[in-house]
């Protein structure tokens, strides 16, 4: 079972996180909400699967590239 | 007079406000958050004061700070620009509570037009059209009822929107288009509209299929008196946000756009509205209907499309007004039009990305010369930074003509010679949209954008 990084394609702030590590997360779901420009993008799965760790944390900035989770697909 | 004018605001409208006040020689001073401290903003002003951390949350939006900025280097004055504290009414009367002067309309004005069903209930009683809408449905009411919410509904008519009472920019809208979707579209707007705004109350409205959005600048001398400087069509938009603004609105008939000017100006008089202010109408495309949207208590983003054709600068109007000078317009015969203006938004967006925003350092920004007919407001350099944390939008850039053919012929010659470097932007889509053949028809409608994506977003 390979594992997948979930990448952000913006430069934003970490809003809010709707999923938890063990959730199974169907393709196109959100794994969480950043914030950017007054505007709310979901970070969501490119594949259904298993969500086996969140890489940063609610108010923390990430920048465009950046893993913000990874998958158990 | 005023002597000492704080701008509450950042990036291209306080450079605006800081050109225009620095005209009439008013002494002035910004405020920065850290991530602006070396912005254009700051660099043209007199004075400016540091007033927290990046998040606007914890600066630009905390009227404590901007008011301690003011007091603290002898402002006596504070134009809120547009955005953040710009139709907060608490702070406006904080302003006038320690004996400033605020540029902008009364404290009560801002809370009457801030509450749509309010806002509604004022443009009725000034006789002006407002669409079919329902009363007020708080939290807990219409789920309780859903019998009393459908009969609601059909008195609306479909389709309708369900929006939030506190809202604005289009957040939390929803549309329905028939009673099996009402219960439901109105519970998730009340919990959206709670979190968002700490108020559930939503209410419906008639929604126009095909909507043109077309609005009024008035000024008002608080008086009971108010002239209109006719009106501006903003029917581009994309998710309720404006792309492209013009003026005269294309394809309108003169009886429907004066009828329209007048109704604006009769709400301003009505609330004896003080300042610039913005009334907005839905126009039904095909019937030419129009009904009162709702009223933007502020100075309008795409206010230069007003000043290029009628020759006014509405910024300098408002702080003479506020100061007590005296304001050029007086009555609505020394407000004249002449020709079109047409004004983009240049976004640090990737139109071919889903719009996601672009952030970066502008290694390269060059805009065309201004004058002969072009105008560009921009709030940055190169060499500044496009961060997260604000807005996307850039730069405006503004073209006036004989005629609207004309009008937009230069605005795309404009954009031709624009060049930025380090962030992507939205210029081609917005070169593509002006070059549009319904566009250049005049055939303008809210969903234009969404209608012709394949041609304005082709690869």
């Amino acid at each position: 079972m390979p594992i997948i990084d979930v990448k952000s394609e913006i430069t934003g702030n970490v809003w809010k996180i709707v999923a938890q590590v063990g959730d199974v997360i169907e393709e196109e779901a959100p794994i969480m909400i950043l914030e950017s420009m007054k505007m709310e993008i979901p970070v969501t799965a490119p594949e259904t699967g298993t969500l086996v760790e969140i890489c940063v944390a609610e108010g923390s900035t990430c920048s465009e590239g950046a893993v913000v989770a990874r998958l158990q697909v | 007079m005023i002597r000492k004018l704080l701008v509450a605001n950042r990036g291209e409208i306080a450079c605006r406000v800081i050109r225009s006040a620095q005209a009439l020689g008013i002494e002035t001073v910004a405020v920065f958050s850290e991530a602006d401290a070396g912005a254009l903003h700051v660099a043209l002003a007199g004075q400016a004061v540091a007033i927290g951390p990046a998040a606007a949350t914890e600066s630009y939006l905390l009227a404590d700070r901007v008011l301690a900025a003011a007091i603290e280097t002898g402002a006596d004055a504070i134009h809120p620009g547009y955005g953040f504290l710009a139709e907060n009414a608490t702070f406006a009367a904080a302003v006038e509570a320690a004996g400033l002067t605020w540029v902008g309309p009364t404290p009560q004005s801002i809370d009457d037009m801030g509450d749509k069903e309010r806002a509604r209930a004022i443009a009725r009683a000034a006789g002006v059209p407002v669409l079919p809408g329902s009363e007020r449905f708080a939290p807990g009411d219409a789920p309780a009822d859903p019998a009393m919410l459908e009969a609601a509904a059909a008195a609306v008519g479909y389709p309708l929107l369900v929006k939030a009472a506190a809202g604005g920019g289009g957040i939390g809208m929803r549309r329905v288009d028939d009673a099996s979707g009402v219960a439901a579209a109105v519970a998730a707007t009340q919990a959206l509209a709670a979190r968002a705004f700490k108020d559930g109350s939503v209410y419906l409205e008639r929604y126009v299929p095909r909507a043109r959005h077309v609005e009024v600048q008035v000024f008002g001398f608080g008086d009971g008196r108010a002239v209109h400087l006719y009106e501006r069509d903003c029917s581009i938009q994309r998710r309720f946000q404006k792309v492209v603004e013009e003026s005269p609105a294309p394809g309108l008939s003169q009886a429907t756009r004066l009828a329209m000017c007048e109704a604006a100006t009769a709400l301003a008089r009505e609330q004896h509205y003080r300042g610039a202010g913005t009334v907005e109408f839905v126009v039904d495309a095909d019937s030419g209907e129009f009904f009162f949207l709702e009223m933007n208590t502020r100075i309008q983003v795409e206010h230069p499309v007003t000043e290029m054709n009628t020759g006014a600068d509405l910024v300098a109007m408002q702080l003479l007004l506020a100061g007590g000078g005296a304001v050029p317009i007086q009555a609505q015969q020394d407000v004249s039009a002449r020709g079109h203006a047409v004004e983009v938004r240049v976004y640090a967006e990737r139109p071919l990305k889903g719009f996601l925003p672009s952030t970066g350092t502008l290694a390269t920004f060059e805009m065309p010369a201004a004058g002969d007919g072009l105008r560009i407001d921009a709030g940055v350099r190169a060499g500044d930074a496009i961060s997260h944390w604000y807005d996307p939008m850039i730069a405006k850039v503004i073209a006036h003509g004989d005629t609207r053919d004309a009008a937009i012929d230069r605005l795309l010659a404009a954009l031709a010679a624009v060049r930025i470097e380090g962030v992507e932007t939205n210029l081609l889509f917005l070169q593509r949209t002006l070059d549009h053949p319904s566009f250049r028809a005049g055939e303008v409608f809210t969903g234009f954008i969404d209608v012709h994506k394949a041609v304005l977003l082709a690869k």
